[in-house]
């Protein structure tokens, strides 16, 4: 029978999704009895989908639109200064 | 609220784009652009914690990218080795700004510390709730600034942004063990910390 500290250590692939089933089952029977890992296991799983699910750090429009213009200009100019392979 | 999240081109006019790029198209360059200046504004963000420089990410990131097309080779999607390059620039804002500090992704603390959960209490039911929009996006941010370097990036690539554990590796250079060790950190890190905000308070403190 495996132990919360074994558990944790294959949260990652368990929440990926991305381990064999019968590593799955062995961690679904920690998970029926330990209450704690079941909780630990939900809120890491509502963590990354709280992250997810609210975009931090938005480009605002009218930056965006500015920072488009900008780089558009930039390279326009860059490649007029320099001789272009046309390979 | 913006909705529209384009990730990684699956699209298949996305290579004619880029063909038309390399050949000096700036139209289609721009297309290139508008399809992941959010995505990544949003990276440079994460990593440098600066607006500034995150501004700065995005322009240099395109430029180099519109600058060095001829390499892009094709074998890997544009999206990839777009976020490559703007990883590079923001990783290289950040060790400029702190330069007293070193900062490094691959630095490993091979430590146990902060893997173990303390905190156990559920969360309520639907923690978003609890706060207003506004409020809730300073939370989300105060508590992933503090984590490492290292860590948030992975977080941010892999959760946030939807790249896979072998494209983030290749991006930031790490091995996949390495990458899934920072991941599993950074998210029971994260939990830990927002579990201070989202527990669920039973028995009332006057506060929801």
């Amino acid at each position: 029978m495996i132990k919360c500290k074994e558990f944790l250590k294959e949260l990652t692939d368990y929440l990926d999704g991305t381990i064999s089933v019968s590593v799955r089952e062995e961690l679904e029977e920690h998970l029926h009895w330990c209450h704690e890992c079941h909780v630990v296991m939900n809120t890491t799983k509502k963590t990354i989908e709280i992250y997810r699910d609210n975009q931090i750090f938005e480009l605002p429009e009218p930056l965006r639109n500015k920072l488009h213009d900008a780089i558009i200009s930039k390279c326009k100019h860059s490649k007029s200064g320099k001789t272009r392979s046309s390979s | 609220m913006e909705t529209i999240q384009k990730k990684a081109g699956e699209d298949t006019s996305e290579l004619g784009l880029v063909q038309a790029a390399k050949g000096g198209d700036l139209e289609a360059f721009s297309e290139l652009v508008k399809r992941y200046d959010r995505n990544i504004f949003r990276i440079a963000q994460h990593i440098t914690h600066n607006e500034e420089d995150a501004q700065d990410v995005v322009q240099d990131a395109f430029l180099k990218a519109y600058q060095n097309l001829e390499q892009f080779q094709g074998n890997s999607k544009f999206y990839t080795w777009l976020v490559r390059i703007a990883v590079n620039e923001a990783l290289m804002k950040l060790r400029k700004r702190r330069s007293d500090k070193t900062v490094s992704i691959d630095e490993d603390v091979e430590t146990e510390e902060g893997t173990m959960p303390r905190e156990v209490a559920d969360w309520s039911p639907n923690p978003e709730q609890l706060y207003g929009q506004s409020e809730l996006g300073d939370i989300l941010k105060k508590t992933i600034q503090g984590l490492p370097p290292g860590f948030r990036t992975v977080f941010v690539l892999r959760d946030v942004e939807g790249l896979s554990t072998e494209e983030t590796a290749e991006m930031l250079g790490l091995s996949i063990p390495a990458v899934k060790s920072r991941l599993l950190r950074a998210r029971l890190q994260l939990r830990e910390r927002l579990a201070k905000y989202f527990k669920s308070k039973r028995g009332g403190d006057g506060q929801p």
